[in-house]
């Protein structure tokens, strides 16, 4: 159904024509060959990376935090074998299955370039890409080395909010399921019309309307189930929005629920779950589009190598990534492991980081995105001594 | 004047409320609030929530449980609809909104989260407690309030941090959570500015060893335990801290006092009052009052109402959803059940009360609300609303959402409207709403 011709003539006159342009701008965009995907995703409160990718050959183990350690391989309840010196938590059991596959690395003992243990701050600076804040995100500035036309619309965020890591010059949609009820679009063109004047909403409104006009083509009316915020809900339609071909190419999502400072084995089952089931749903939502897709998980930093008082873990240093996706070379346990003796130890506390996160997003735009140098300079400024990781993506 | 009368009602309070008038005098008005406190709300004493909550827990044991689930669990739904539906009607009908906008300032910067199970009975009698009393007085008595409120001690694990050295800790073998220590120096009091260490937290840790509720008998609220508390003196920030109770108490008012408190309070104010980006004389001037007062949170907030860049320019912050879903229930008169509107448009916005994600509380710019798919939900949001006052006098509402500030283009769409719901939705979606 093309859409009632007072509303196009009002798109005009409110300068909304370029959104619908746009739009086939990146349709054609899309079929060319070789399109790549990218998806961040965030996962808020600092996931403890020795927990849940265990380096269960080392001996320095067991005796930092014998509560947290889990059965080695092919023991019940053990972990899932990585390879014969790391072993990944059971529950990640559709992360192991990309991994035998050869479409999961695992990278540990990673960090950022801040050393701070504050959450907030260290979340900052990893979305910022740098070592002192900016306001503005790596994802987006990353965005700015597409051709123009090609930009608006290229990134999406998954949820209410957009983070930091894709915020900035580049225009950026978000997509949360939402309710029945909206105005007709003759309303919403006037509510356009009065965010005109409006220096600082007027791009955001006329975004959102762009947004939504493309995410109901393509998912559909919203429903009205009870889970539809849950993260492997919001991963499903996240890879359904990056399949379409006029979709986006780059997306980001955040999970919280990784702070444990007590009891962390019982209460890092429901995040880990719903991270490893969200993966499944992303690649379900993607299809074949899966194959062109590289999927980066990070968090702003990890956890005490030692079990605290409470059977948790306080705020550490180095901690592991995940890259997945179809378009990734996989089947790999990426570290330089520092190893976990009292010596080897950051400030006697936490494991040690021995490979700085941003060499591997950096990699990934080089790589994977195939940006030029200086579009990868911008996304991570003033940082010629962290060069791009390569080999992380098949050719 | 009403432009200054509608910047107090807006910007200082929760907006007008349908039918009322703005402050002839807005600084006095303002000020009043400060000096004359309306008696503050009743609610259920501590004992029940942790009744309840306790109950609750016992029935949910894996060995020996007691008591009903489905019972316990309902009165835990209730009680804490009782809470949200009094706090609602109160932000909602209050002649003090800017005591109750102060209010929630300063549960967002000591952020307690229904997000942790635990807490969510406690946060109501936690503003009554820890917040209301000590609105206009120094802030010290606010830190050591909130840090002896079983809310804080639950929500950041203090009740489970022991000296290792302690008795306890001996015994049982647990040991130190660094938890509140660490969010006390970086949220609460110095910020990260302050330039404290790794070291300073886990000092202040050890320090608040002991800190704890009573779970055992009622009323359940704070109690100090010396055995876990871990013996012999601290030092933080170079300062030394005698074993007790008394140790933290002295922790907790040098870090209250601190200029980097100071500091820190002052940009935080400003934002909330003035602008995302606060101008440098804004801050340095509640930064001065504050350090001259020790940190005096009375005379903190009458330098707000002193503040030539909190006058103008007018509306330069984005209304929360919170503020925003408020100010619209106000200007349309909303009372008693109606208030449920309200709280469930909060989180339709997602800003749900009393549920920020992380301790750092909600955030206060613009970049984190203003998104494009958030602006479409308070679309949707003020059109359902709008929906249920076909009949609203819309001369009113608009004379008490937006006065002078409306703009000439947003009444002209509203009179071209076709229906008064649609006209509704014009006024409560137009982007000078969106702004207080």
């Amino acid at each position: 159904m093309s859409p009632h011709p007072s509303f196009r003539r009002r798109g005009l006159l409110l300068g909304l024509g370029a959104t619908f342009a746009l739009g086939r701008a990146r349709l054609a965009f899309a079929q060319a060959p070789g399109e790549r995907r990218l998806v961040v995703i965030l996962l808020r409160g600092a996931m403890d990376g020795l927990f849940v990718v265990q380096p269960y050959a080392d001996p320095g183990l067991a005796a930092l935090r014998a509560p947290l350690v889990l059965p080695e391989p092919g023991r019940e309840g053990g972990l899932l074998d990585l390879g014969g010196r790391f072993g990944l938590h059971p529950r990640f059991s559709h992360l192991h299955a990309l991994f035998t596959a050869g479409q999961a690395s695992l990278l540990h003992a990673v960090a950022g370039p801040y050393r701070s243990r504050s959450h907030f701050e260290a979340q900052d600076l990893l979305e910022s890409g740098n070592p002192q804040r900016l306001t503005s995100g790596w994802l987006n500035r990353a965005l700015q080395g597409l051709p123009a036309a090609q930009q608006t619309g290229a990134g999406m965020a998954i949820g209410t909010g957009v983070p930091l890591l894709l915020r900035g010059a580049v225009p950026v949609g978000s997509y949360a399921p939402g309710e029945v009820e909206s105005p007709a679009p003759d309303l919403m063109y006037r509510l356009a019309g009065l965010h005109q004047a409006d220096p600082k909403l007027h791009q955001a409104f006329a975004e959102g309307m762009r947004s939504r006009g493309f995410t109901s083509q393509t998912l559909g009316a919203p429903d009205q189930d009870r889970e539809r915020g849950s993260f492997p809900r919001l991963a499903l339609a996240a890879g359904k929005l990056l399949a379409e071909a006029r979709g986006p190419r780059v997306a980001a999502l955040e999970l919280g629920g990784w702070d444990t400072h007590v009891q962390q084995a019982g209460r890092l089952r429901g995040p880990i779950a719903a991270l490893d089931d969200g993966l499944a749903r992303l690649q379900e939502g993607l299809g074949e589009a899966w194959a062109r897709t590289a999927v980066l998980v990070v968090t702003e930093f990890g956890r005490t190598a030692r079990v605290n008082g409470n059977a948790g873990t306080d705020h550490g240093t180095a901690g592991v990534a995940f890259l997945v996706g179809g378009a990734v070379a996989g089947g790999r346990v990426l570290a330089d492991w520092p190893g976990l003796g009292t010596e080897a130890l950051l400030e006697n506390r936490d494991l040690r980081p021995t490979r700085d996160l941003r060499s591997l997003a950096k990699g990934l735009l080089r790589d994977h995105l195939r940006l030029p140098a200086a579009a990868v300079a911008r996304a991570f400024p003033d940082s010629p001594e962290v060069p791009p990781l390569g080999g992380l993506v098949h050719a | 004047m009403s432009v200054q009368g509608q910047i107090a009602a807006i910007r200082f309070g929760l907006g007008l409320r349908l039918g009322e008038s703005p402050p002839a005098e807005p600084r006095a008005w303002l000020l009043e609030q400060l000096e004359k406190p309306a008696p503050g709300p009743e609610g259920a004493p501590i004992a029940d929530a942790m009744a309840i909550r306790i109950a609750f827990q016992q029935a949910r044991r894996p060995r020996d449980p007691v008591g009903d689930r489905a019972a316990t669990q309902a009165a835990l739904i209730d009680f804490m609809q009782a809470e949200i539906r009094a706090q609602t009607e109160r932000r909602l009908t209050t002649g003090q909104p800017f005591r109750e906008r102060l209010v929630d300032f300063w549960m967002n910067h000591f952020t307690v989260s229904r997000r942790d199970g635990n807490v969510s009975l406690l946060i109501g009698d936690f503003e009554r407690r820890a917040i209301r009393p000590h609105l206009t007085g120094p802030f010290e008595a606010m830190v050591l309030a909130v840090a002896r409120h079983p809310a804080m001690l639950f929500y950041l694990n203090n009740t489970a941090s022991v000296g290792p050295d302690s008795p306890a800790g001996q015994r049982i073998r647990r040991g130190l959570n660094e938890n509140l220590a660490r969010e006390i120096l970086e949220l609460h009091t110095l910020s990260p500015a302050g330039g404290y260490t790794q070291g300073d937290v886990q000092e202040l840790a050890r320090i608040l060893t002991g800190w704890s509720v009573n779970n055992a008998r009622p009323p359940h609220d704070f109690q100090f335990r010396p055995a876990a508390h871990e013996p012999g003196p601290k030092r933080l920030l170079g300062q030394r801290f005698a074993e007790g109770e008394a140790g933290g108490e002295a922790a907790l008012r040098v870090l209250a006092r601190h200029p980097a408190t100071a500091r820190h309070l002052a940009v935080k104010l400003a934002r909330h009052f003035v602008a995302d980006t606060p101008p440098p004389a804004a801050v340095s001037a509640l930064e001065r009052v504050l350090r001259e007062s020790d940190c005096d949170l009375g005379a903190a907030s009458r330098a707000l109402v002193q503040l030539p860049e909190a006058w103008d320019p007018p509306l330069t912050k984005f209304r929360t959803p919170s503020d925003y879903t408020l100010a619209a229930g106000r200007a349309l008169g909303l009372t008693g059940t109606q208030g449920d509107l309200v709280r469930n448009g909060m989180g339709q916005l997602a800003q749900p009360l009393w549920t920020a994600p992380q301790p750092n509380g909600w955030p206060d710019r613009a970049a984190e609300w203003a998104t494009p798919e958030a602006l479409m939900r308070r679309v949707d949001w003020a059109y359902r609303l709008a929906g249920r006052f076909a009949r609203a006098d819309l001369a009113a509402v608009t004379e008490a959402a937006l006065g002078p500030f409306a703009r000439a283009e947003t009444v002209a769409e509203m009179r071209r409207a076709g229906s008064t719901r649609d006209a509704l939705t014009l006024l409560l979606a137009s982007p000078e709403f969106m702004h207080r």
